[in-house]
């Protein structure tokens, strides 16, 4: 690759010139959702490691999941894993060579949206419903 | 740049190998890690909602038994490979410069790695009583 050298090329045009579309935005947001989530795992390890650690580390640990700010890091972190599953979902539909007309693709669209939203209000609720055990 | 071959290296045309079956490796794997996560990302969910407000000798059970800590293993097992490629994508796709593309790349698998290992170590914590 030696002969190569820099060249003013020109630019095929960038996401600012496009109307924003739902199939777009639920593009960008499968890749917000998954960068969200790598860095969630180190709740997931924090937990795992207090548990392990004993019973005065795993109250430390409950005590800011139960707070306020943990409760909305929580609630995010289960919006974005429901998310970018049924957006990982649609891809894989997609790979099956399914899902890219017109319709198709605009109702999967709706549907990863409404179904991530409705899907983290159940585990939610149902969260509150068995907190401490079923009643 | 004429020749059909234009987007490859020299070292490349002069073997004429194309990809060597290696090509579609990150692909499948990322789609293969994503096919195992949908039913370990069910079984996540409700693992941690059966935990939800009990306290840590329950936990410690719970999460020590077999049938539990195999499924997070999986999980850990599966999720962090997934995210390692999938960040790998997100890198390269934004940061151009090779210096700080390979240090971010080299910092990507060394947090995944450590996640994951962390978090098994964790378990077979919780599992072996120690």
């Amino acid at each position: 690759m030696s002969d190569i050298k820099a060249v003013e090329r020109p630019l095929s045009p960038h996401l600012s010139i496009y109307k924003p579309t739902l199939t777009m935005l639920m593009s960008i947001a499968h890749r917000i959702t998954g960068f969200g989530l790598y860095f969630g795992t180190l709740l997931l390890a924090w937990w795992l490691l207090a548990a392990a650690s004993g019973p005065n580390a795993y109250a430390g640990i409950g005590s800011f999941m139960s707070s306020f700010i943990g409760r909305i890091v929580l609630f995010g972190y289960t919006w974005a894993l429901m998310h970018h599953m049924l957006g990982g979902i649609r891809h894989l539909i997609w790979d099956t060579g399914h899902g890219f007309g017109e319709h198709e693709r605009e109702w999967l669209a709706i549907a990863t949206i409404v179904g991530s939203i409705s899907l983290t209000i159940v585990i939610w609720i149902v969260g509150y419903l068995f907190v401490g055990g079923a009643r | 740049m004429t020749s059909t071959f234009g987007m490859r290296t020299p070292l490349g045309r002069v073997r004429g190998l194309g990809a060597a079956r290696t090509g579609t490796q990150h692909f499948w794997l990322q789609r293969l890690t994503a096919v195992a996560n949908i039913p370990l990302v069910i079984a996540f969910v409700f693992i941690v909602i059966s935990l939800l407000g009990r306290n840590h000798a329950f936990v410690q059970q719970t999460l020590g038994s077999p049938l539990v800590a195999i499924i997070m293993l999986l999980f850990i097992l599966c999720v962090t490979t997934h995210m390692r490629i999938g960040m790998q994508v997100i890198i390269e796709d934004y940061v151009h410069g090779e210096g700080a593309k390979l240090l971010l790349l080299i910092a990507n698998t060394f947090f995944a790695i450590a996640i994951a290992l962390a978090s098994a170590f964790a378990l077979l914590m919780l599992c072996f009583k120690v």
